[in-house]
């Protein structure tokens, strides 16, 4: 070998690597494939007749606005809840703090379950809201809600250790510079902030346009208003038109991913001024 | 209006229960650069933090000109900080960074480009205003913090071991740049730091604190010739510490029993015929010898203890073995905490014997 590898403390390059492809393509890569190559085995006018069916528009649309809607919420939110844990040392935050995680180990049928009945006209909440005439199950803004407590831990789990090591002097020094509480927020901490919230934020939208489970109750499933694509694909498994079910899937998938690109280049413009300090 | 600047009255702070800030007073006029200077965990940066009005003290008054300080906020002292890891704005250029005081002011775009180009150049930083920190050495960061400390021209600034992180030769330089810039802009300057050489080279004046309390307040040259207490002596430059047992030629009984500290500059060492005051002097043998570059130090044992002098590299060299005659100008002697300077009686002896 003409050049030397620079050695790295854990040695075994080409057997991770190795292990890692075998392992992404086994999990990620081959199925979707299968996805493109069943799509591909289809009829194309057929194709382009079902995802251009004002019902399947239409569940594109709900999902992409209430995914989105749920993922920004969560931004806010998540934040909030970050900062009092990191920042305050309240009697019971270790229990609030594990609280957070508890929409990752719940079955999501059961929150959806249990939303639907709270917030249904008739459940506890629901009635409440119902009063003022904001009627939350049932509407694209009962997704929302499902979709807020699937996503919550993606961004507070990303922003709390970012938080944690955020030096306080670096705020202290905007402070004696003369700015208010409120300039230092938006000036200093919140940059410092931007690519771990985009990351949370991503994650959470991402989560939220594949969630199924939780949103199934509580949407009711309206065609053209309530339904959301996963729904839509699960239809389409269920009359035995797969070809449908993968070109709805595949369309899924682009979209996705073009989004979370747009997001990871924000990302990454945001966190390359920061590296090494 | 008081005649100080920075004025502060028995103040006191408490973290739960540990006494941080011991009855603290001290003054400070104004332009003056004074030290804090002490061990790690004495209390240095809390007085800093406090005079800062990033801390509350429990008790006691903080005044700058005459006027009490304690329910102000920073944002309104008019103070300038410069914090120890620099606490620069990582996701703003340098030129951001140093503007950072002016945007909050809302000075006009104009004033503040002008201000912050001057400060890049006070600073040795022009043509480094679109970097980022990540994108400068330690030395060049550490001056950012100082243009944006001073970009808003307050009347006093606060460091807080500003040298600590820079490699020992920039750290020269910087040192002699800061104590010029501060004659030059003569504003009132506290910093804080654990290294003495910093400090006596370029504070008007020290204050020593340890364990929350200060121990004395002078300048550097009382520091250092006229400690007060046993503290400071100990703590300020080289030294050896024993309780001798009447071996010392020149201190008959002044040190009975006592222990006393001996530092290498109160220790002349030559061949007998070298010594101008050989009735003064003890009789030693050399032990051990380093060679520092400028001079040799040299370990000579004397009726039985280890005493460090210097001896020039001009002068003939030394061999281990080597009889030779040890002049002790003087000594401190510690009573109770205090530190007194004895003098050697024989080098004032009224009727020096000749020989």
């Amino acid at each position: 070998m003409s050049t030397r590898r620079t050695s790295s403390v854990i040695p075994g390059f080409g057997l991770t690597m190795g292990y890692t492809i075998v392992y992404l393509s086994l999990i990620v890569l081959i199925p979707l494939a299968g996805l493109f190559f069943k799509m591909g085995s289809g009829d194309w006018q057929h194709i382009i007749e079902v995802i251009t069916s004002p019902r399947v528009l239409a569940a594109f649309r709900v999902s992409l606005l209430t995914s989105l809607g749920a993922a920004l919420a969560n931004g806010v939110i998540g934040l909030l809840i970050a900062w009092v844990l990191v920042r305050y040392p309240f009697s019971g935050r270790k229990f609030v703090d594990a609280l957070i995680d508890l929409p990752f180990a719940l079955p999501t049928a059961v929150a959806g379950i249990a939303l639907t009945s709270l917030y249904s006209p008739k459940g506890w909440m629901g009635q409440l809201f119902g009063e003022i005439g904001i009627k939350i199950a049932y509407t694209p803004l009962g997704i929302s809600l499902a979709l807020l407590f699937i996503g919550l831990p993606f961004v507070v789990r990303t922003i709390q250790p970012v938080l944690q090591d955020a030096e306080t002097d670096v705020e202290e020094a905007a402070l004696t510079l003369g700015a208010s509480r409120w300039v230092t927020f938006w000036k200093v901490i919140l940059p410092t902030l931007l690519p771990s919230w985009l990351t949370g934020v991503s994650l959470a939208f991402a989560r939220g346009i594949g969630e199924y489970g939780s949103v199934v109750f509580i949407s009711g499933n309206m065609p053209m208003k309530t339904e959301i694509v996963p729904l839509l694909i699960i239809t389409q498994l269920e009359q035995f038109d797969y070809v449908a079910a993968a070109s709805i899937a595949v369309v899924m998938l682009l979209l996705s991913f073009l989004m979370l690109f747009v997001i990871n280049t924000l990302q990454w413009l945001a966190r390359r001024r920061m590296q090494n300090t | 209006m008081s005649q100080w600047h920075i004025d502060v009255q028995n103040v006191n702070k408490f973290y739960g229960e540990y006494h941080a800030s011991k009855n603290i007073s001290f003054q400070v006029e104004k332009g003056k650069l004074v030290g804090l200077l002490g061990p790690s965990g004495g209390g240095k940066t809390t007085i800093l933090r406090m005079i800062a009005g990033l801390e509350q003290p429990d008790n006691g008054s903080i005044l700058f000109r005459g006027q009490e300080m304690n329910r102000v906020e920073p944002q309104k002292r008019g103070i300038g900080v410069v914090f120890q890891n620099y606490a620069l704005f990582k996701h703003m250029t340098v030129f951001d960074n140093i503007a950072f005081g002016l945007n909050v002011q809302k000075k006009s775009k104009s004033f503040i480009k002008e201000r912050v180009n001057e400060l890049l150049d006070l600073t040795n930083l022009s043509g480094l205003g679109k970097r980022y920190p990540n994108e400068l050495s330690g030395g060049q960061r550490q001056r950012v913090a100082f243009a944006r400390a001073l970009a808003p021209e307050p009347q006093i600034l606060l460091l807080d071991e500003p040298f600590a992180a820079i490699d020992a030769h920039v750290r020269r330089e910087l040192r002699s740049w800061l104590r010029e810039m501060i004659d030059r802009l003569g504003i009132t300057t506290l910093f804080v730091t654990h290294d003495q050489e910093e400090a006596i080279e370029i504070a008007d004046q020290i204050l020593v604190v340890n364990q929350g309390r200060i121990e004395q307040h002078g300048t550097p040259i009382e520091i250092y010739q006229s400690p007060q207490t046993d503290f400071v002596a100990r703590f300020i430059g080289e030294s050896t510490q024993f309780v001798p047992k009447g071996i010392i030629h020149g201190f008959n009984g002044v040190a009975d029993g006592r222990e006393v500290l001996i530092r290498p500059e109160f220790v002349e060492i030559g061949k007998p015929n070298e010594i101008a005051l050989p009735s003064a002097a003890s009789q030693g043998t050399v032990r051990h010898l380093y060679y520092r570059g400028a001079s040799w130090e040299v370990e000579v044992e004397v009726g039985g203890e280890l005493l460090i002098g210097n001896r020039s590299v001009e002068k003939s060299s030394l061999k281990i073995g080597d009889k030779v005659s040890v002049l002790v100008h003087r000594l401190i002697v510690f009573e109770n905490g205090k530190a007194n300077i004895v003098e050697n009686q024989f080098k004032y002896d009224p009727m020096p014997v000749f020989i």
